[in-house]
């Protein structure tokens, strides 16, 4: 791979020189786990790590459960049935990947704010993260088509609240959702087309997830100060990075470790905490539950679905203004992915030349506010569309896109950044001074 | 979950809006299970006796579909010896479709679904009528004192009362009981705006306890409060039957995790050690 300047694989025996030759798969293990990696990265660059092993987990998880499960609206809720009471171990599998899906979204969304501080989606790591992005919204349609599986109250009423989505769209809207569920309602053709999917887009997620790491191997990670790996040689590469392997390696099994302690407290004692008490009863399309929740995961995002309602003047404006093409029920589903959107223009809407916003006096500010935002979203996505929560949830969801349209692109110009370290050796040598200079006053950085 | 943050969360903030109101959040007692907690498991004895009253009292109407016949004699769960269970089984008819006809159940079978059409089934009931939600609404306390299915279910089986005065002249039917709040109500007990001035409300299901309704062959007296902690703890166990076997797998997790990260934590620190400088000499 291309990049930091570092060893490359050489064969040495017979037998390596002879596979090398044919096909360097060693040699690209090897460039791959001996990837020089800066060497001042904190605790925020676990998440990779536990993100991969959560793909692994519910990949593993779920192809067992698939062993066992039936996908047909009269017996699906009974397999799963089956599968927590005569499957072996089949209890302990089920609730791993149902709180697996809740682990992998709480990685995702630091790892993204780890980004989004850190300046990581900055030139060049445009096309990380743009992969990134895409492999988010994978990652939603995959757990939104896992929830359904079960066949419960909940499955079966959000499935039917969230392909209504599609039918907002103008026009072409009813023709699409009547596609996607494989008739005119929430039924077995729906079932079934979501498990299919379901099995398959963990593999799509596999595939981007490759192209992530290629891309990220190529440009080098970012890092806490954001300033660049030097390049001009090796000797000089290796004065700001260490290998992957082993420092990364053991550091972050490390604190995967420490997360799945807490996992697995979760997963044994209180398995139940984060799911839905409603889905334990059985679809009953004649019986609408009184409150349709979605997964704790999609809440800060289903709060901007429902903030711009047909009280919102722009709403009421642009309704208007398309002759009522785009009406309230469309204009929330624009928003919600736009949401996502914005996200993703990120690196073009930042417009300052610093990346870290460690060494961005006012950007820290701004940063904060949209990490509590974030959390106001969710808090406000689980409550009744009514009283104060829609005025909450549109001052929210409007914060959302401000920081991404207007205060990012501002700040750049009017912020005035702190100095940055030259090197990433100057500012690791600041946390851990030379021998002979300032030996054991190595203070601990806050983020070790 | 998300419901229990949104009524508990709105009591916290001072916020409670109407919808929520119309239906007041139950007034559960909070009743001391053996299987609550990290380290809690199932009290066999409880169990046989809440099967006792399940058997006697609720599977009239009642029926455990997804549960089969042959649990009750697994470690962690209710534990009847072989025999019994297969004594247990016959006393159910079931429908095989092999013989057309209907015969006695066996083991291998499950328990008869509902006999009734309105009467729901109780397999997972303890498991959906979850709803311990705090402190604040996050609900963290489900790891302490459980995740309040049952002790739902034993507070409306212990909630039948004389009805409210604001009923007398009312003849709506079903039962009053002053933990359900999801049935009907006259419109005497309710505010101008809707929302009830009485805690609870009209229930199809009759009292179906009412004290020495069973006779307990381990000589516990069957008070209303007893039979109905006993039948919702066999509840629970028809909802969770891998409980104590969930917990023991969680609790060897979490200490092998424990010892894991230590010793990672250790490894850690001496690998990094002389980049940082730390004065630590490197294992050669």
């Amino acid at each position: 791979m291309a990049g930091i300047p570092h060893d490359h694989y050489e064969p040495v025996t017979q037998g390596e020189k002879w596979l090398h030759r044919r096909l360097p798969v060693v040699g690209l293990l090897y460039d791959t786990l001996m990837i020089p990696t800066p060497k001042n990265l904190n605790w925020m660059w676990i998440w990779g790590i536990v993100l991969t092993f959560c793909l692994a987990l519910q990949i593993i998880t779920g192809i067992v459960l698939a062993m066992h499960y039936t996908p047909h609206v009269d017996m699906a809720f009974a397999s799963v049935e089956h599968i927590m009471r005569n499957v072996n171990g089949g209890h302990m599998i089920r609730y791993l990947h149902m709180n697996g899906a809740s682990l992998f979204f709480v990685a995702v969304y630091a790892h993204i704010f780890r980004g989004l501080y850190y300046g990581s989606y900055k030139e060049p790591r445009e096309v990380t993260w743009i992969i990134g992005i895409l492999i988010f919204v994978l990652m939603m349609g995959t757990a939104f088509m896992g929830y359904v599986l079960p066949w419960g109250q909940m499955s079966f009423w959000g499935a039917t609240v969230i392909t209504g989505l599609f039918g907002a769209i103008p026009f072409v809207g009813e023709a699409i959702q009547t596609w996607l569920l494989g008739g005119p309602a929430v039924d077995n053709a729906t079932l079934n087309r979501f498990f299919s999917l379901h099995y398959l887009l963990p593999f799509v997620i596999a595939g981007l997830v490759i192209v992530h790491i290629w891309a990220f191997h190529t440009t080098g990670n970012n890092n806490p100060t954001g300033v660049e790996v030097r390049r001009g040689s090796k000797e000089e590469a290796e004065r700001d990075t260490v290998p992957f392997w082993p420092y990364y390696v053991i550091k972050d099994v490390f604190a995967l470790a420490v997360i799945l302690a807490v996992f697995f407290a979760i997963v044994g004692f209180m398995p139940n905490y984060l799911g839905h008490p409603d889905n334990y009863i059985e679809a009953n399309p004649l019986a609408t539950p009184a409150h349709i929740v979605p997964e704790w995961y999609f809440l800060p995002f289903y709060a901007i679905l429902r903030a711009f309602d047909t009280e919102v003047w722009l709403v009421i404006a642009v309704d208007f203004l398309t002759a009522g093409i785009v009406d309230a029920k469309f204009f929330g589903v624009v928003a919600m992915f736009g949401a996502i959107a914005v996200m993703a223009l990120a690196p073009w809407l930042d417009t300052s030349s610093v990346r870290s916003g460690k060494y961005r006096p006012m950007f820290k500010w701004w940063f904060w506010l949209l990490v509590v935002d974030f959390f106001v979203l969710m808090w406000v996505g689980a409550m009744p569309a009514e009283g104060i929560y829609p005025y909450i949830a549109l001052i929210a969801s409007t914060y959302w896109f401000a920081y991404f349209l207007v205060i990012l692109p501002l700040l750049g110009v009017m912020e005035k950044p702190l100095p940055v370290p030259e090197t990433i050796e100057e500012d690791f040598d600041a946390h851990y001074p030379p021998k002979g200079e300032d030996a054991g006053a190595a203070a601990p950085t806050p983020a070790e | 979950m998300i419901r229990k943050i949104a009524l508990s969360a709105a009591l916290v903030m001072g916020l409670a809006s109407p919808a929520l109101a119309a239906g007041k959040a139950p007034k559960v007692t909070d009743y001391d299970f053996s299987f609550e907690g990290p380290f809690g498991t199932y009290d066999e004895m409880q169990l046989q006796r809440g099967l006792q009253v399940y058997t006697e009292i609720c599977a009239a109407c009642h029926g455990l579909q997804y549960v089969p016949l042959r649990t009750l004699g697994d470690e962690g769960g209710p534990h009847l010896p072989e025999d019994q269970v297969r004594a247990y089984a016959e006393f159910y008819e079931v429908f095989d479709p092999e013989i057309d006809d209907f015969r006695a159940a066996k083991p291998t079978d499950h328990f008869p679904g509902s006999a009734l059409e309105n009467a729901p089934d109780l397999s997972m009931m303890a498991k959906a009528r979850a709803g311990f939600s705090g402190p604040y609404g996050l609900g963290t306390n489900q790891l302490f004192k459980g995740m309040g299915g049952p002790e739902y279910i034993a507070s409306l089986l212990a909630g039948y009362t004389d009805p409210p005065e604001c009923a007398a002249e009312s003849d709506i039917e079903g039962s009053y009981n002053k933990v359900f709040t999801a049935g009907g109500m006259p419109d005497e007990c309710k505010y101008e705006d809707g929302t009830p001035k009485i805690e609870g409300s009209w229930i199809a299901m009759g009292q179906p306890l009412w004290g020495d309704d069973v006779e307990f062959e381990d000589g516990t007296e069957a008070t209303i409060e007893q039979a109905a902690q006993d039948v919702s703890a066999f509840l629970m166990w028809t909802s969770e039957p891998k409980l104590n076997a969930r917990k023991e797998a969680g609790f060897i997790a979490v200490v092998f995790l424990i010892v894991l990260s230590v010793l990672l934590y250790l490894t850690n620190k001496r690998l990094w050690a002389p980049i940082k400088r730390k004065g630590i000499s490197p294992a050669e």
